[in-house]
């Protein structure tokens, strides 16, 4: 079990829980700052790719299974397959990787 | 949305349901992968559960999970999580311009609480204001499906073998390349943006900045950066609320 799990999850909860309520129970008004609801869409993008590289090449026994992995799910995540999919197929990559190479 | 006040107020328990019953199925896959993944990571069962019960949110559950397993502290878990959950401040206030303006402060809070993306995309398909009991129905099956989605591939990822286990490892990953490849292959914006995320991420982890950067804030920095030079450098046409 991951170090102060309890808390790692409170904190979570309740920083997830406060982006949502805030705005729903105080503003009635919109963004008026363009740079700001232009800046919003473009964070998912910009986090998860610094979340995923270079971390995923240390998710697995080796960066090189970790290697083959990235390419099968970015070849299926390229032709839009769902997240199951591409996750699946990233799974069985390193699986085959691990036993072959 | 042009004119909400002259559209009737959807308030049917039934109608916000069926209208959550196609999120709840899609949900109990991803959170399937999320029980998984959280197995994979050393939680147990119960642990999964509770993640999913008290956040409802995949990308900052599997972000939280991420950085859990790599031992980051609470300060760049928090910081993490509002910077991946910032958007929600902007749906959150985008229902709220379409809420029955009779639905009182202690309701508010507690739809806040499950305002995820696409219940989100689904009460705001609706013409005109919403009532508190579609919204109440609306929530019902998504809860239900990612709370049960997550128990039971925590539970089958518990009985795997080792082997697997380690292949799953990668599983997360694989679903943030789901997410962010498909608009990147679209939208050149969204693709340099992520590019420039990714080198200062791969900068700060090789370089010895990485002594003076722990990795939580090293995503928080990228994200900021790369997300800002976007708003600066590639501004959006009349911006889409969704």
């Amino acid at each position: 079990m991951p170090d102060r799990f309890l808390a790692q999850v409170a904190v979570m909860a309740v920083v997830t829980y406060l982006i949502r309520a805030v705005p729903l129970a105080l503003c009635r008004g919109q963004l008026r700052s363009r740079w700001l609801r232009d800046f919003l869409f473009y964070v998912p993008y910009a986090v998860l790719g610094a979340m995923t590289f270079p971390a995923v090449l240390s998710a697995t026994a080796s960066p090189l299974s970790a290697l083959c992995g990235v390419a099968a799910g970015m070849a299926l995540a390229w032709r839009e397959k769902g997240l199951l999919t591409v996750a699946a197929a990233a799974c069985a990559a390193v699986f085959l990787a691990e036993r072959l190479l | 949305m042009s004119q909400p006040e002259e559209a009737p107020i959807q308030n049917s328990f039934s109608q916000g349901f069926w209208g959550g019953m196609p999120i709840g199925l899609g949900y109990f896959s991803v959170a399937f992968a999320f029980g998984i993944s959280a197995v994979a990571a050393g939680v147990p069962v119960w642990g999964a559960a509770l993640i999913s019960m008290t956040n409802v949110t995949s990308a900052g559950q599997f972000a939280g999970l991420s950085l859990m397993a790599t031992g980051a502290g609470l300060a760049e878990q928090a910081l993490t999580q509002l910077v991946i959950n910032l958007r929600y401040a902007l749906m959150s206030l985008s229902l709220s311009q379409r809420l029955d303006p009779a639905i009182g402060l202690l309701d508010r809070l507690f739809m806040a609480f499950l305002n995820t993306d696409e219940v989100f995309a689904v009460a705001s398909s609706q013409p005109g204001l919403l009532g508190r009991r579609y919204f109440h129905g609306l929530m019902l099956a998504p809860y239900l499906g990612w709370s049960a989605g997550t128990v039971a591939g925590a539970a089958a990822g518990a009985v795997l073998p080792q082997a697997v286990r380690s292949a799953l490892g990668i599983a997360i990953y694989g679903m943030f390349l789901a997410i962010i490849l498909p608009p990147a292959k679209k939208n050149p914006a969204v693709r340099r943006v992520l590019l420039l995320s990714v080198a200062l991420s791969c900068l700060t982890a090789w370089t010895p900045l990485s002594r003076f950067i722990g990795s939580g804030f090293s995503i928080i920095l990228c994200t900021l950066i790369a997300a800002g030079a976007g708003a600066c450098l590639f501004p959006r046409e009349e911006a889409r609320h969704a």
